[in-house]
């Protein structure tokens, strides 16, 4: 058992997290046909299968409820701001995996030539609003209300001290669906993780249709004619929002310290953190000349590493990895698109540099209240 | 058939118009002149009803009550400060630490340069150390953990006539502008 623990807590760390789960994401949700087809190889199509969702769901209930032997992990899991967290990791992945499966079997209906499963002849392929629509809705509408009485009776709103602004508690979470936001805050300046990036998803989520436009698949699930589409919007759902989320609520602790799920919440726990901007890794480590003073030759070099980033790699990929989109798209619908994929995967490789490197800004102006 | 009903309704002399469009009907006579004068009267409540409305929706953004801490506050005498110690006493009450050294004393803001958290003395492992997003600070005040982009602020710190330390928030002093090393940005005892 303790055993069994300590390598929970061990996989818990955020490099082997995010590196066990990035390396599976994609073979998982294929985005290309070489994807698929180890896809199908390590037969992970499974998962999509009857079969496959009664395994992870008793995998996953298994591990709450040994989980809940320990005392650490209880305290975590049954805070009444937790409960709906580890609600959404089951709801999560029923509804993947809904979705998933009616698309896998639309896709084998098409293979064989048959219409989609969400097809009906014409005169049957709409609904009355009233009462067909109307009768369901206003059926979850009371399921729902008795069930949210239940829920704020059985567990009591997590009421604090009165606020004091010399005072923040410790750990200080913010409402479980800004989490990962949050987290994201840990790697970036608040004007990018609090501004910028909330903008660019929302902006992001707007610009969808008008990028892909592939008619293929409306109105009915289908993952085999929209692979990259899908794998892509999944990346920045399961794991730049919901992953996030899992991370801030079960694995941040005192001082904002990681914490294995069955690891003591140690407020004194000491992790070495001290944290270098790219131009000292630069100027100081590497040339040991020591900071310049103007501050554009001192952050020259992350101006350099953006700039290869954001301008020469777009250009390089049209004509290599995603020369498709390229000619699909246009030059103008294909800028925004690099640019919000690139957007999309720089998230990642910042929280892997200040974990690996603790590298902390690649451009740090602290002066003008510019870091990046 | 409601073709032809509609073309012979608006052909047929012999029928009215309905009431609301009857402008030979004598109890609604408009002149052109009592036309503007109820034109105007009408702007005018209207812009009255207006103005009104963001009088309000105005005063919303000034606040009923202040809350105003005393910005300066008096501190003690040096020697109730022990060297080498970050003194919590004036956190709760004015959101100051202070701390001294080896040459004197300085305050430090208790706001966090990354979201404005007030980050917790880690006494054993000497470091102020946010809860909200990790950002940590020497005792020193300059960051050197997590995302905090500058080091935690100074205040200036003067001495009185009696001896006694004032502490005054108005004015603070920013380490990446070079200001710590303004006079009144630490107290030499």
């Amino acid at each position: 058992m303790e055993a069994f623990k300590d390598l929970v807590n061990t996989f818990s760390s955020p490099t082997i997290l995010f590196t066990v789960t990035l390396a599976s994401f994609f073979f998982i949700f294929p985005p290309s046909d070489w994807f698929d087809k180890w896809h199908r190889r390590l037969g992970l199509y499974l998962l999509w299968t009857k079969k496959g969702f009664i395994i992870i769901t008793i995998g996953m209930l298994g591990f709450f409820i040994v989980g809940l032997g320990d005392a650490n992990f209880r305290s975590i899991v049954l805070k009444p701001d937790n409960v709906p967290i580890s609600g959404l990791i089951f709801l999560l992945f029923f509804f993947t995996w809904l979705s998933m499966r009616q698309a896998y079997r639309n896709d084998e209906r098409m293979e064989a030539g048959e219409k989609p499963d969400e097809y009906y002849e014409p005169p049957n392929d709409k609904a009355l609003v009233w009462p067909d629509l109307v009768y369901v809705e206003f059926i979850s509408l009371i399921l729902f209300s008795a069930f949210l009485m239940v829920w704020s009776v059985g567990l009591p709103a997590p009421i604090e001290e009165p606020a004091n602004p010399t005072e923040s508690p410790n750990p200080a979470k913010a409402p479980w669906y800004f989490l990962g936001l949050q987290e994201l805050l840990v790697y970036f300046d608040p004007w990018l993780a609090g501004v910028v990036f909330p903008s660019l998803i929302i902006v992001g989520l707007m610009a969808i249709p008008f990028l892909d436009r592939n008619p293929e698949g409306s109105g009915y699930y289908s993952y085999k004619n929209r692979k990259f589409a899908i794998a892509m919007f999944m990346f920045g759902w399961l794991i730049l929002w919901n992953m996030l989320i899992i991370v801030g609520t079960f694995l941040r602790g005192p001082n904002w310290n990681f914490f294995g799920p069955f690891e003591y919440w140690d407020i004194h726990k000491l992790e070495p953190l001290t944290n270098i901007n790219l131009s000292e890794f630069v100027f100081v480590k590497w040339l040991q000349t020591g900071l310049p003073d103007n501050i554009l030759i001192r952050e020259m070099w992350g101006f350099v590493v953006l700039g290869i980033y954001f301008v020469i790699l777009p250009p390089l990929l049209a004509k290599t990895l995603l020369k498709r989109f390229y000619d699909n798209l246009g030059s103008f619908r294909y800028a925004i698109f690099v640019v919000l994929l690139l957007t999309t995967i720089l998230l990642p490789i910042k929280m892997y540099l200040r974990w690996i490197f603790n590298l902390k800004y690649i451009i740090a102006i602290p002066e003008y209240f510019f870091n990046i | 058939m409601a073709e032809t009903d509609k073309k012979t309704a608006t052909k047929d002399p012999g029928r009215r118009p309905p009431a609301a469009l009857d402008h030979s009907s004598e109890s609604a006579i408009v002149t052109r002149r009592s036309f503007f004068s109820w034109l105007s009267f009408g702007w005018l409540a209207f812009i009255a009803a207006t103005g009104g409305f963001f009088t309000m929706m105005l005063r919303f953004f000034f606040p009923n009550v202040l809350f105003e801490p005393e910005q300066t506050f008096r501190a003690g005498f040096p020697d109730d400060y022990v060297k080498g110690e970050v003194d919590l006493r004036w956190k709760d009450k004015f959101g100051v630490w202070m701390v001294r050294n080896d040459e004197g004393i300085y305050a430090l803001s208790t706001v966090c340069t990354h979201l404005g958290c007030t980050p917790n003395w880690l006494s054993n492992e000497r470091k102020f150390k946010c809860p909200c997003h990790g950002s940590g600070f020497q005792a020193s005040g300059i960051n050197f953990e997590g995302p905090a982009p500058r080091p935690l602020e100074r205040y200036r710190i003067v001495l009185a006539d009696d001896g006694q330390i004032i502490v005054d928030k108005t004015r603070k002093f920013q380490q990446e502008k070079g200001q710590w090393s303004d006079p009144e940005a630490f107290l030499k005892v």
